[in-house]
């Protein structure tokens, strides 16, 4: 699904340069459940934005889905990323003069689905992310949470092949961080790939991979026993969390 | 182009940005606007002063007495030049010189037709003043050669002597008395541009012989043919040498005759005319430029605030080409309905003092009608050529257009990530 082939990266800041991804190798599959971890700098939003293909990368190999990943225009890259991606931002990133349901059913927009049909289909997944009677709302009328769920909702409704999520539970309380990852989960049950950045143990603790950068570095992937070590760690919280009944 | 949902997406994006919409629409309407005012005001006082000057006609000359100043031919200079009618006929002999007419004042005669009587200036001329002034005749007809040759007496009566005389009687036909002579009116006639219409005309010939006897003429009335400044001159300086033969002074005299060039007058103010409204076009250039500038620093602010939402597009699998082509329709769109409103207002205040104006001045040649008094205008027709109006608004468009293009060509073409940074 996803290859990385020693991947480099480097910010050029005047006459400075900051070399960020030092050479990455990583393979995803599709239908993993995969959070990057890693202290500020360490290169893991760079790293979801290649993957993304928001932003691009010097030198190195990306495969996605097999196509090769590489100084592509950007017309063929917006391309790409409405069919493949979808994006979950900590920040949201909705359009505040669209109400929840417009928001939601712009990427069908650039499909070409008319106008009536993607709002229908738009309600349809805000209804599934419980969020169908705020559909008419606009995104400074609603909580954080909401705000959340909508932009998942907006992320699912290409059907993309993989999620990306840059720390999407960052600007939530740790109740509503919880109900959001139940959504993603979710959602990687239904056979899509998920990935997010992730400073928080907790969460991290809820994916079934754990990736975590060290200048630039992959430092360690944990896995399998050693990550059930690493939930049994982490995860004394997530119990007293109260999940909602809807997801 | 004709993508029904592009133009919903549009539709919904100016809805929900009324500020942004108003600003944008607001440049370019008060740009075009003001060019408006301005080109019609200036067209409006040029066509204003042109026709003031067409109540004569533009082409005439008046040539009256002096007194000699420069010594000539053993005479010493103070000597009066007196007109006499073969004078006439010697100017009318001078190439050039289109119709002439002597004319000689009579002030204050007296007319009276029944118990009404009054005091007013009778001008005693031959047919060709007419075309000279540009005499309007309201009713019957003008003096005529059959009059000279005859010595008819019939006069031409101002519409305000009508008024005093015969108020709403039948003049045409009547007899008036003039210094106890009775005249026949033959026509009644109103001076164009006049604020009163109180002056007489007669035949020359009758008048020369029933009250002055003599054949004196004060002054002489003519027009020439001429297009340039040179010919008019040229003409002006044989008229003076033909004088100065028959009354023996210098032709370079300027004291013994008096000489007044209409033409050369009218060439000289249309040079001003000329002059000033290259000076409002500078001016309607310089609001142009203003227009742009406002509504090109409008669409760099449009953008910048807009370069998120072009990020957020992007990641979500906008092409760069369909943020583009968002951006520039939304712009064109507004700014060619502003365009189209401030032309709209424009030429409405334009037409609506026009309207006012020719109002006015038929309230005003009502009053005159009356007795009263009639002002002139320096105000006339201020309206712009459609033109220029619409080349002026597209020029806008386009402007706002590449204004536009320029940062969202650059907006869409960073990397989304770049733009979703943008706060």
């Amino acid at each position: 699904m996803i290859r990385l082939n020693n991947i480099n990266k480097s910010y050029v800041m005047g006459s400075n340069s900051l070399h960020v991804l030092k050479g990455i190798d990583l393979q995803i599959e599709q239908g993993d459940f995969v959070s990057i971890m890693g202290s500020s700098g360490s290169g893991k939003s760079t790293l979801l934005n290649i993957l993304g293909m928001l932003d691009n990368y010097d030198s190195g190999t990306y495969h996605l889905s097999g196509n090769l990943i590489q100084n592509m225009s950007e017309k063929k890259a917006a391309k790409y990323r409405n069919d493949l991606v979808g994006f979950i931002f900590q920040s949201f990133n909705l359009i505040s003069f669209k109400n929840a349901m417009e928001n939601v059913a712009l990427p069908l927009y650039y499909k070409g689905v008319p106008r009536k049909k993607r709002n229908q289909i738009a309600l349809e997944y805000l209804e599934k992310l419980g969020l169908k009677d705020w559909a008419n709302h606009m995104p400074n009328e609603m909580s954080g949470g909401q705000k959340q769920r909508v932009a998942i909702a907006r992320a699912l409704i290409s059907q993309p092949k993989i999620i990306l999520a840059d720390e999407p539970t960052g600007a939530l309380d740790s109740a509503t961080s919880y109900e959001v990852m139940d959504i993603l989960k979710k959602v990687n049950d239904d056979g899509i790939t998920v990935i997010i950045v992730t400073h928080e143990h907790d969460i991290a603790a809820m994916t079934n991979q754990i990736i975590r950068l060290k200048d630039g570095l992959i430092h360690e992937i944990i896995r399998n026993g050693e990550l059930k070590q690493f939930q049994k760690e982490y995860t004394h919280g997530l119990e007293a969390a109260q999940i909602p009944s809807y997801v | 182009m004709f993508d029904i949902d592009k133009w919903q997406e549009i539709f919904a994006t100016i809805k929900k940005n009324k500020m942004r919409t108003f600003l944008t629409g607001f440049s370019v309407a008060w740009g075009i606007f003001m060019l408006m005012i301005l080109l019609g005001s200036g067209n409006g006082l040029s066509n204003g002063v042109a026709n003031n000057f067409m109540n004569d006609a533009v082409n005439a000359m008046w040539i009256w007495r002096g007194e000699t100043t420069i010594p000539y031919e053993g005479m010493k200079s103070g000597r009066p030049i007196q007109f006499h009618n073969d004078d006439q006929e010697i100017v009318q002999k001078v190439p050039g010189v289109g119709v002439s007419s002597g004319r000689y004042f009579m002030g204050n005669t007296r007319y009276s037709y029944l118990k009404e009587s009054g005091e007013y200036t009778t001008i005693t001329c031959q047919p060709a003043l007419k075309d000279v002034e540009n005499l309007i005749l309201n009713e019957g007809r003008f003096i005529n050669d059959l009059d000279i040759i005859q010595k008819r007496k019939v006069v031409v009566i101002g519409a305000d002597i009508k008024t005093a005389l015969f108020k709403d009687s039948v003049a045409l036909g009547e007899y008036v008395n003039v210094n106890m002579v009775p005249f026949k009116v033959v026509g009644i006639c109103s001076e164009p541009g006049s604020t009163q219409n109180r002056n007489a005309y007669m035949p020359l010939s009758t008048a020369q012989m029933i009250f002055s006897g003599s054949n004196k003429l004060h002054n002489l009335a003519l027009t020439i043919n001429a297009t340039t400044l040179e010919e008019s001159q040229a003409i002006e300086e044989q008229i003076r040498n033909a004088l100065g033969k028959q009354h023996k002074f210098d032709p370079k005299d300027e004291g013994a005759i008096g000489l007044y060039n209409k033409l050369e007058n009218y060439i000289q103010t249309m040079k001003i005319f000329q002059a000033i409204k290259i000076f409002i076009w500078i001016i309607g250039i310089g609001t142009l430029i203003a227009g742009i500038v406002g509504v090109s620093n409008i669409m760099l602010i449009v953008v910048k605030e807009r370069t998120k939402e072009i990020g957020i597009r992007k990641a979500i699998g906008a092409s760069p080409s369909s943020v583009i082509g968002l951006i520039l329709l939304e712009s064109i769109m507004i700014t060619t309905i502003a365009g189209y409103i401030g032309l709209v207002l424009g030429t409405g205040l334009m037409e609506m003092i026009n309207y006012f104006m020719v109002q006015g001045a038929d309230a005003a040649a009502a009053a005159a009608a009356n007795g009263g008094e009639r002002g002139e205008s320096i105000f006339l027709n201020p309206t712009v050529d459609i033109n220029i109006a619409v080349y002026s608004t597209l020029l806008l468009i386009v402007a706002g257009a590449i204004a536009g293009y320029i940062p969202a060509k650059r907006a869409a073409s960073i990397k989304p990530i770049v733009a979703l940074r943008d706060e």
